[in-house]
């Protein structure tokens, strides 16, 4: 049985954990986004302007820490644009969340072909390098795929418990919750809806961002147009097969992610020869769809999401 | 801050706003082009000139602007609905293939009967692309947006996979591509001799028939309706969810349309390079028409005329192709922003 074969290989699991980090950020910053009541349908593009500006810092010679901190920053500014549109303005968040995509996308590809003009082949940055943990490394199938990543991939895991832990047991979490769900009740509060969706809006798309820029300074060492594909639309849905939970939410993008790796596997198998390739890339897509249907008749959707809050209208 | 509803927005404020929206544009087309290291005038100046500078540049332009008609009044008549068919790249596809599936030597008709039937068959591909995700809202309350936008991806890889295998064009020297359509199945140019097709004579009447249906049918009533308010249109005895199918299959249909006017009236083949992201530029040009199908055909002659025109001034000024997506995305929020401040004054408090 070839998939238990794979299955069982270190790589594999490797693979898989690599796969899902930069989905992990980027869910994570949609689910923040989600829970304060602002559908951020500018994901994609995000993921793109930061998979662009975090490699294009490290190529202009700065380190790898601060091409994260910069795309993080450039995906925070368009969802401080996404944040101005959609919550003081109460714009269409379908409309308003495909022109931020557009907006992005195509600033990132502008920006690509004003500073290369003449490149035929992508130039390549050194990424970030595996840090394994000691001790932890060593151990069976778990240590390379768990410990022995780039430091991206930690961050990611360790960012999990940082939004569960606020979500769920500060007073920020609350009210960002509350704002989803019941925005008058924040408003008694005497806190402000507004300042906190927006902040919920720039803070996620910073993540998104690093998601995106997890592509090219970890995943690949180089900038294509077309290198999101869609993971931030799978990323949506990852969200609500998470039920909009932080845990649930990783440990569908690792699941995902490991029918991922299994598809790019079996391509290799006798299965491969006679199976056209595009049937397995087709699987993600296929797999996120399945994961809304499925999750469709418990979804615990938050009741003010794309509802827009206007102070004093009932 | 928050914002006042006014009753009724005087002239000064529907026509100035819009204009501002368009300024603003005209601005961040100097921005870039500055950034780029070329005069923003002659930038500009060159963009009108690729685009109506001549008569073969008008006639690229009403070519370009023919699958944004049909992709424009798709999105637009599902809008309408509150239904947010992002997949209208896909149902282009979907008419595509279906068009050189019929086109090829499959049906021994005339031309008159060919083309009409290929169209028609076309549509309805389009149509059952959408039906899939309609029905996973209506019957499951699946988000109808992420499916579209994921069918995307699926139908492109299906398409890739037809024509790398069973509609690889064998004479095609390996390459990805369909075989030609044959000539019966081909549309003619409007006038001989001049680059134009009947594709672009159908979108008009497509725009059209849009138009009447919106305005003078049960069913335009009812798709407007239970785009306003789905539960006031449940609770007067609209059925809602049969409506929003219906919606669904006029607006697959015609952005179906789009594939079959691209590959029997421009390319007379399939490619996986047919649509560069006509079903996404779609939805500029609804929003820009407001979703009134007569303004989707001006908004889709601005918009490629757009396109056109950076695609040429690019050539000669060296300022990057791409400068037009990003006015066409900058158009599209300033001047849904302008619309909500033509219906909302600020008040700051």
């Amino acid at each position: 049985m070839e998939i238990l074969d794979i299955l069982l290989t270190a790589s594999f699991w490797a693979a898989a954990v690599r796969i899902a980090s930069p989905l992990i950020f980027a869910t994570l910053g949609e689910l923040i986004c989600e829970r304060a009541g602002v559908l951020n349908l500018g994901i994609e593009g995000i993921m793109v302007i930061g998979a662009f500006t975090g490699w294009m810092t490290v190529y202009l010679g700065f380190g790898l820490w601060t091409g994260v901190l910069v795309a993080m920053l450039a995906g925070m500014l368009f969802g401080l644009l996404h944040a101005t549109l959609t919550v003081p303005f109460g714009l269409s968040q379908h409309v308003v969340g495909l022109g931020v995509t557009l907006l992005a996308t195509a600033t990132a590809a502008f920006a690509y072909r004003l500073s290369l003009p003449e490149v035929t082949s992508p130039p390549k940055i050194v990424p970030f390098q595996p840090l394994p943990v000691p001790g932890l490394s060593e151990l069976p199938l778990v240590g390379p795929a768990f410990f022995a990543q780039t430091p991206l991939t930690y961050l990611a895991f360790a960012l999990v418990v940082v939004v569960s832990v606020v979500l769920y047991r500060t007073p920020l979490g609350l009210a960002l919750r509350a704002a989803g769900e019941n925005p008058a009740s924040v408003e008694a509060q005497g806190l402000s809806v507004t300042a906190i969706r927006m902040g919920a809006v720039i803070v996620g798309s910073g993540l998104m961002a690093i998601g995106g820029a997890f592509l090219t300074m970890s995943a690949f060492s180089s900038f294509f147009f077309e290198m999101v594909n869609g993971r931030g639309w799978i990323c949506i849905a990852l969200v609500v097969f998470g039920a909009w939970r932080p845990g649930k939410a990783a440990l569908g993008a690792l699941l995902f992610a490991a029918f991922d790796a299994l598809q790019v596997r079996l391509q290799q198998t006798p299965m491969g020869a006679v199976v056209p390739y595009q049937v397995f890339l087709m699987v993600p897509y296929i797999l996120s769809i399945l994961a809304l249907v499925l999750m469709s008749r418990r979804a615990e959707v938050p009741a003010a999401l794309m509802v827009p809050f206007n102070k004093g209208e009932r | 801050m928050r914002l006042e509803p006014i009753a009724n927005p005087s002239p000064a404020r529907r026509l100035g706003l819009p204009a501002a929206a368009l300024a603003l544009t005209v601005l961040m087309a100097s921005l870039l082009a500055l950034l780029a290291g070329a005069n923003p005038f002659a930038t500009l100046g060159l963009i009108v000139k690729g685009a109506a500078g001549s008569k073969y540049a008008l006639l690229e332009t009403l070519n370009r602007a023919t699958p944004l008609i049909f992709t424009g009044l798709a999105v637009a008549v599902a809008f309408r609905a509150k239904l947010w068919n992002i997949g209208a790249e896909a149902q282009l596809y979907a008419g595509a293939v279906v068009t050189v599936l019929l086109g090829t030597g499959a049906l021994p008709l005339p031309s008159a009967l060919l083309i009409p039937v290929i169209a028609l068959a076309a549509m309805i591909a389009g149509a059952l692309v959408l039906l899939g995700p309609v029905l996973l809202k209506t019957r499951l309350g699946v988000d109808e947006v992420v499916t579209t936008l994921l069918f995307n991806f699926i139908m492109l890889l299906f398409v890739s996979l037809l024509l790398e295998g069973p509609m690889k064009d064998p004479m095609g020297m390996g390459w990805p591509k369909s075989p030609a359509l044959e000539k019966a199945a081909r549309l003619p140019r409007i006038v001989e001799g001049l680059r134009l097709h009947w594709g672009f004579a159908l979108a008009i009447l497509s725009a059209l028939a849009v138009w009447v249906i919106q305005t003078r049918t049960t069913l335009g009533y009812e798709i407007r309706a239970v785009g306003l308010n789905a539960e006031a249109a449940r609770f007067a005895g609209i059925p809602v969810g049969r409506v929003m199918v219906k919606t669904a299959l006029l607006s697959g249909g015609l952005a179906a349309l789009a594939g079959f006017s691209e590959v029997a009236g421009l390319k007379g083949n399939l490619t996986l390079d047919l649509s560069p992201g006509f079903g996404y530029t779609g939805i500029i040009v609804a929003m820009l028409a407001l979703l009134n199908p007569l303004g989707v055909v001006v908004a889709a002659i601005f918009v490629a005329g757009v396109f056109v025109g950076a695609d040429s001034m690019s050539r000669a000024a060296g300022v990057p192709t791409y400068i037009a997506d990003i006015l066409m995305a900058t158009a599209l929020l300033t001047m849904v922003l302008a619309l909500r401040l033509t219906h909302a004054r600020i008040r700051w408090r």
